[in-house]
């Protein structure tokens, strides 16, 4: 017979999973709207694989195929990934992309709940370290610089790599990656002169990632993810470049970190994945520090165009040992119990 | 009258299920008729059983005591209406493990014919021993879940804040709130008592406020009341938050402190005391009434008219489902106590005791009850809402893993089974249920332990005794070959005249039998003192068990096991030193080996 509680409230965990869905929708959309449809057909192509993977490794697994399928996650991932990687890559890239999340980031490790990786950042990096130059300048140009690729554009690029579509025309650098190629060639302000970074921060960019902060807001305000990750990844970011790239001559400015990439995505959306991040509050706080301290560390002295994907990766190896050591002090306790594995002598 | 200002505090976590308490209140406590039959458990309370007073045909009147409370740990029971007692048979009782336990059978013969009550007129300023040999003659243990023995608890020393406890914080539950308000004078009268008794500076009367009818009734009776001690009794409204009524939950709230892990509230200068049990202790003391009844709530969908019955000790569920009007067609579960912590009827014919202050019966669909568990996606809304600031999803995790020792380091111990992690837990998971296990298997493992170290002890002792008897003929033996080559070796020289050496040997020969006969005599006490230990260290070991498992679960009655496993404890080391001493005494090399 059960026993209690008999009663429960709040969200479940599909529905939670759909939130997160919505949430990514403002900012997605944004993306469309200045990148083109190359993030469309990316995001049916990894969806259509995520699912299918899974549904195929449920089968193999003997796992309710459909009731799992419900939960939605694989759906995130695949959506995130969408949204992580360049819109103009071969088709085989995403559905590779795909499959590796699901098999290799989650599946392997015995499934939703079980996976120490964020899985979409697993099939991120193996991407970003198998094909650098496609991951780095697969980019779309934002409205304004081209015109942004219609679906029949967007799929004749990425499944039949049309040569007859004038690629270079449409695709390019970050701005993130532009800055830092020419800061100490040029002048600050020679290079904000550069189209890419249009009147504000980064053309574009700048309108997603705020988009993407958007949604990042709804996820707090239904208390699906709380504050201390997102913030403390932006914070541990911030300190680290004005510390060290307080120079605008010299190292790329602060907005520009904030706005040219994918930190505000990577603060709300990925860092924040639960199940390969700490769950102690004090845990969460240090997971993102550290988390905003690599993307800088990265981003400033590293050969990546982004950092967010190796930053989470680095920071999920550390979450186990993180949540052991920031125990809260638990009621009626003295201190809290932050020693190690604590092992009884028999 | 000036209420004191008292400033609140929050506990950590909690939630804040629908409270769903309306219905209930909306009708004044009713008495339902007498059921046919009653069934009186033996016990009803945290400790020992008492002895059973009755026999089987035997006829008795309202408020007779069927069982003692002569054990220390034991209360009594008295018969809650006249009749005959047909049998004393073991029946379902009121347990979460849903177990059979040894029960009185009562058949009322209607008149409801009681013993004549006899209650201290002015009991605020009767002697406070009198006043408790009272409350234990009543049978009053407390009526707030716990069941601990009431006199018991308050002989508690060095109490300067009495709490009691008006928060009713579960849902559907308004047995108390209803008391307060159609009773508030007694309840007051009962804590004017147990201010008396506890000499505490300072009682506290937490009240959820979602209940501002108690609050006003309880304000108003304190309005009324003239008395000295009235200053320094307060009520205070506390927020309405799951679980605020847990012991140490108020505790925090009103006073601020935390109970430390594994200790009583005592050990800090708090007693808590719940409304139900001041309004019992009343009435034993004031009116000479024993607790033969209670309030209890009937409550759920499935009910037409859910209400707060003033129920007979020992009534049925089934006879109480009725007079409210069970709709069995549309009944989901059947609970006894709240949605978050009770547990499910096993059958009708379970009697209300002392603790039982709610029957949930709900209707399809009217609690969304947990479903198909999901794997944990550590999202940590648990953690949240802990009120003990556990991990609860790690606990989870090492009870799946029967990782017990990290379960253990994790606090484990602490988490008061509120149920709070898994009311919102998104991925359904029954982890209370998880908890229970893992700390069943723990303690288990505790027994087990405990008991191969005692039979690990017995063994190594036995070949010790073994060992030094082995050594002991030995030496014997060896004394006699000694003696013998002596005669023999100085028989050549010895003069056939000569006794001396007869005579020494004739000595040691004495010696000898001598040694063996205080040997044989040691033996034999040894052996008696042995006895004695191996039970002793039996007694002692369950007495720990027993402790060990209250402290565990938070029960009050750890003081009291604890002063217990003290005592035997002490026997032990005197019988052990007797032992020492003994065999110190019969052989003192053998004494310097060991
Ligand atoms: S609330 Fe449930 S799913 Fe979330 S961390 Fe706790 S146990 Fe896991
Ligand atoms: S049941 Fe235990 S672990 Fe869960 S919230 Fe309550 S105290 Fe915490």
């Amino acid at each position: 017979m059960k026993s209690s509680p008999y009663s429960r409230d709040g969200m479940k965990t599909p529905t939670v999973m759909r939130w997160v869905l919505a949430a990514l929708l403002p900012g997605y959309l944004t993306q469309i709207y200045f990148f083109g449809w190359g993030y469309g057909v990316s995001m049916l192509l990894l969806l259509l694989t995520a699912v299918l993977v899974e549904a195929g490794v449920l089968a193999i697994r003997k796992r309710p195929v459909l009731e799992t399928l419900k939960d939605s996650s694989a759906l995130v991932t695949a959506a995130l990934l969408a949204i992580a990687l360049p819109p103009f890559l071969p088709w085989w890239m995403y559905v590779m992309a795909g499959s590796v999340a699901v098999l290799f980031g989650k599946q392997l490790y015995g499934g939703l709940g079980f996976n120490p990786f964020n899985p979409a950042m697993i099939a991120y990096a193996l991407l970003l370290v198998s094909y650098p130059v496609a991951m780095s300048t697969s980019w779309a140009l934002p409205l304004g610089l081209a015109e942004p690729a219609d679906i029949l554009t967007a799929s004749r690029i990425i499944f039949l790599g049309d040569p007859l579509v004038q690629l270079d025309a449409l695709s390019g650098a970050t701005p993130l990656d532009t800055y830092k190629s020419l800061a100490g060639v040029e002048l600050s302000d020679g290079i904000w002169q550069k189209p890419i970074f249009g009147e504000h921060v980064a053309l574009g960019w700048e309108w997603v990632a705020m988009a993407f902060g958007v949604g990042g807001g709804l996820l707090l305000l239904k208390r699906i993810i709380t504050w201390h990750i997102p913030v403390c990844v932006i914070l541990g970011l911030s300190v680290m470049a004005m510390l060290f790239g307080w120079d605008p001559d010299r190292s790329v400015p602060i907005h520009l970190h904030w706005l040219g990439g994918s930190l505000i995505v990577g603060a709300f959306f990925i860092a924040t994945d639960p199940v390969s991040a700490p769950t102690t509050t004090l845990g969460k706080c240090w997971f993102g520090i550290g988390i905003g301290v690599l993307v800088y560390v990265i981003r400033a002295w590293g050969n990546y165009p982004d950092a967010v994907a190796f930053a989470v990766l680095l920071m999920n190896f550390t979450a186990p040992l993180l949540d052991q050591i920031t125990q809260p002090k638990t009621f009626g306790h003295q201190k809290p119990n932050r020693t190690l594995i604590k092992v009884q002598v028999k | 009258m000036t209420q004191r200002h008292i400033e609140l505090h929050q506990f950590p976590g909690g939630i804040c299920p629908p409270t769903q308490k309306a219905l209930s209140t909306s009708r004044p406590i009713a008495y339902p008729p007498l059921a046919k039959q009653l069934i009186l458990p033996i016990q009803q309370h945290t400790g020992m059983p008492g002895r059973v007073l009755v026999k089987v045909g035997e006829q008795v009147k309202k408020g007779q005591m069927l069982v003692d409370a002569q054990l220390p740990m034991s209360v009594a029971v008295h018969a809650s209406t006249s009749g005959i007692i047909t049998a004393i048979d073991e029946h379902w009782v009121p347990h979460p493990s849903g177990m059979k336990d040894m029960c009185i059978f009562l058949e009322p013969d209607g008149l409801d014919e009681s013993v004549e009550y006899q209650g201290y007129e002015n009991y605020l300023e009767t002697n406070p021993t009198k006043l408790l040999e009272c409350i234990r003659a009543s049978g009053i243990s407390g009526l707030g879940g716990a069941g601990f023995p009431t006199d018991i608890k308050l002989k508690a020393s060095k109490i300067e804040t009495l709490i009691i406890n008006g928060a009713e914080c579960e849902p559907y539950i308004s047995a108390d709130d209803m008391l307060m308000r159609e009773r508030s004078e007694d309840i007051l009268q009962g804590i004017l008592i147990l201010l008396k008794l506890t000499k505490a500076d300072v009682c506290l009367v937490g009240i959820e406020d979602d209940k501002p009818q108690a609050i006003f009734a309880m304000k108003q009776a304190l309005e009324k009341d003239k008395d000295d001690d009235t200053h320094r009794v307060n009520i205070v409204e506390v927020p309405t938050r799951y679980p605020s009524g847990g012991e140490k939950q108020l505790i925090k709230i009103l006073t601020g402190k935390e109970v430390p892990s594994g200790k009583l509230p005592a050990s800090i200068g708090v007693l808590c005391q719940n409304v139900g049990t001041a309004y019992a202790v009343h009435q034993a003391v004031a009116l000479g009434r024993p607790l033969v009844s209670r309030i209890t709530t009937l409550a759920g969908g499935a009910l037409s008219t859910p209400m707060n019955l003033e129920v007979p000790l020992g009534t049925p569920i089934g006879h109480l489902l009725e007079y409210t009007g069970l709709h069995q067609e549309q009944l989901e579960q059947l609970i006894i106590g709240g949605p978050l912590m009770g547990f499910p009827v096993k059958t009708t014919s379970i009697p209300i005791t002392k603790i039982s202050n709610c029957i949930l019966a709900t209707k399809q669909g009217e609690l969304s009850t947990p479903e198909q568990a999901r794997p944990c996606i550590r999202c940590g809304y648990c953690t949240d809402v802990c009120p003990a600031q556990l991990l609860p999803q790690q606990l989870y995790w090492f009870s799946t893993a029967q990782e017990w020792q990290k379960a253990e380091s994790h606090n484990l111990f602490d988490c008061i089974e509120c149920g709070a992690c898994a009311y919102v837990c998104p991925s359904e998971i029954p982890l209370v249920q998880y908890y229970r296990f893992a700390k069943g298997e723990i303690r288990q493992d505790r027994a087990a332990t405990e008991k191969s170290d005692r039979a690990r002890e017995r063994f190594e002792f036995r070949n010790q005794r073994i060992e030094r008897e082995k050594v002991a003929r030995a030496a014997r033996r060896q004394a006699r070959a000694n003696t013998d080559t002596k005669v023999l070796s100085e028989k050549p020289h010895a003069k056939p005249m000569d006794k001396q050496p007869l005579r020494s040997a004739g000595a040691i020969g004495d010696v000898e039998s001598e040694s063996i006969q205080s040997l044989l005599v040691d033996e034999a006490a040894l052996e008696a003192i042995n006895k004695k230990i191996r039970m002793m260290e039996d007694r002692v070991g369950k007495a720990r068990e027993r402790y060990e498992m209250a402290l565990s679960d938070g029960l009050d009655t750890a003081s009291a096991l604890k002063r217990a496993l003290d005592k035997q404890e002490t026997k032990l080391t005197t019988l052990l030193s007797e032992r020492e001493r003994m065999m110190s005494h019969s052989d003192p090399a053998e004494g310097k080996e060991t």
